[in-house]
């Protein structure tokens, strides 16, 4: 293999501006080998085969978990962001409940993978006027405080004035064994904290499969789940479809959590790795990784 | 150059155009837009095109609640499917036209970092392909739209500001001009009305550059 032309070794620019959507291919599939070899001895058996989450602590930053919800089960603690008259937000206990129902989906989607996970919510979302910016640092400050072993975040912010301290805060988690999974934006505009290095990214792919997700060997998205017409938890109780990166991080989320309750001992750089070695397009042979990117 | 070629753009003239395309490209019963309060977060319904219908034209939805709130709170693209018994703005859609969506697509309106409104299309494609991969295009294709929208009301808005100061200073030179008139041998007089014009001149061409 020539590996000095090889795509995933190209130039990157250093934002990649104008382009849409790192998800998997809508038109067709261009493939191209990738030098890579499996760890001796880990597979998707080894990873999360008899796994059930037991013993994982999930948190979803979100717009709060309906924990009424059937397809959600028991939400083990909840708490919303209030906003001060004076200093910064701070994170209250509150009933688990959701207005815009975005959380009760993700929180469904990580149950339905992991069902004996431990669930809970932190709402960030749903009072404007304390700018979501803030109420999501506060959140996130607070979800890496609790110690949980994975945050799902499907949701970014615009705001360059938060970047850095987001950055802190994600760095913070991944040195405290927290692992952040987050919903890669699709719109040509710079977000955070999706394409940040400590996080791990995620975008969509069209199959119906919960468990099978894909490596994209041009960052900074990293992994492709499904995304696209996901049955969901309905506000209410009942089941919908929705579409969008932000169903396909809670996928991920879930499988990190079947892989950390079977190996606990795991950092975020490790379970990373686990992930991008038992990735559907991550095959045996030194010819035998497929770069999975658009056509167009 | 003078402002005169655009001085007809209005807000709402613009919005309608954005709705007027989404919804065309996607050959969809409907298109609108919300823009959002920046004091209180609240979306309020600007424009629409196709069924949903000018009724619901200033319907506010409180901050994050909803599909439309999710999408602005969080600025992610989604789509929702068999919307209309739990979305408020559906089922407010449901009852003032009798028009019941099937699928909400949306997506956020971002401008210099914040969201300022949400664009949405109700039942694309409802004569076209159903394969999955085309929800990747159809929501990548809206993503575009939406900011290129953002863009547009960046500019007019900043072209409104630009043209509120031009007025500002057309209304003291109007001022300087009757002094001047009044007393046309004061050379100071003379001498400010010109740099006034001047200024008012750089102002407008300010403007019109964005």
């Amino acid at each position: 293999m020539d590996m000095t032309t090889a795509r995933w070794r190209s130039e990157r620019p250093l934002h990649h501006y104008g382009m849409p959507a790192w998800s998997m291919p809508a038109t067709g599939y261009r493939t191209e080998h990738l030098p890579a070899d499996l760890f001796a001895g880990i597979d998707s058996g080894w990873a999360w085969g008899g796994a059930d989450g037991s013993g994982v602590r999930v948190c979803v930053l979100d717009s709060g978990v309906d924990g009424q919800h059937p397809m959600v089960g028991p939400v083990e603690q909840s708490w919303h962001i209030v906003a001060q008259d004076t200093g910064p937000p701070r994170a209250e206990e509150c009933e688990p409940s959701d207005t815009a129902g975005h959380g009760t989906a993700c929180a469904g989607i990580i149950r339905s993978i992991a069902p004996r996970v431990s669930l809970s919510s932190i709402k960030v979302l749903g009072d404007g006027k304390s700018g979501s910016g803030s109420a999501l640092l506060t959140g996130l400050a607070h979800a890496i405080d609790e110690g949980f072993d994975v945050i799902n975040m499907s949701l970014s912010t615009n705001r360059p004035e938060f970047r850095n301290r987001l950055a802190e805060l994600c760095d913070r988690a991944y040195f405290r064994r927290c692992t952040l999974v987050v919903a890669a934006h699709n719109l040509p505009i710079e977000s955070y904290p999706w394409n940040f290095a400590s996080v791990i990214s995620v975008a969509s792919h069209a199959e119906p499969q919960p468990m099978r997700y894909y490596y994209n060997a041009t960052p900074p998205v990293e992994f492709c789940a499904r995304g696209i017409r996901v049955p969901v938890a309905k506000p209410g109780g009942g089941i919908t479809r929705n579409s969008g990166n932000s169903y396909a991080a809670p996928h991920i989320a879930g499988i990190a959590a079947l892989v950390l309750s079977k190996h606990p001992w795991l950092t975020p750089f490790q379970l990373k790795s686990v992930l991008y070695h038992c990735a559907m397009n991550v095959l045996p042979g030194k010819e035998g990784g497929v770069l999975v990117t658009r056509t167009v | 150059m003078s402002p005169e070629p655009f001085s007809g753009i209005t807000e709402r003239g613009l919005l309608q155009s954005v709705v007027t395309v989404a919804r065309h490209v996607y050959r969809a019963a409907a298109s609108s837009v919300f823009m959002m309060n920046p004091d209180t977060g609240e979306l309020i319904f600007a424009a629409v095109a196709g069924a949903g219908e000018e009724s619901l034209i200033g319907t506010r939805i409180p901050a994050g609640t909803g599909i439309v709130g999710w999408v602005a709170a969080s600025c992610q693209t989604l789509v929702a499917d068999n919307v209309a018994d739990h979305d408020q703005f559906a089922a407010d859609v449901a009852a003032a036209t009798g028009y019941v969506p099937a699928s909400i697509m949306a997506a956020p309106l971002v401008a210099d970092g914040e969201c300022i409104g949400v664009l949405e299309v109700l039942d694309r494609h409802s004569d076209g392909s159903d394969l999955p991969s085309r929800d990747l295009d159809d929501m990548e294709l809206l993503g575009l739209l939406a900011t290129q929208a953002a863009y547009s009301l960046s500019l007019l808005q900043q072209r409104e500001r630009g043209m509120a100061a031009g007025r500002r200073l057309g209304g003291l030179v109007a001022r300087l001009s009757e002094h001047a008139a009044m007393d046309s041998h004061d050379p100071l007089a003379v001498a400010l009305l010109g740099v006034s014009l001047d200024l008012l001149e750089r102002s407008s061409t300010v403007a019109l550059r964005g």
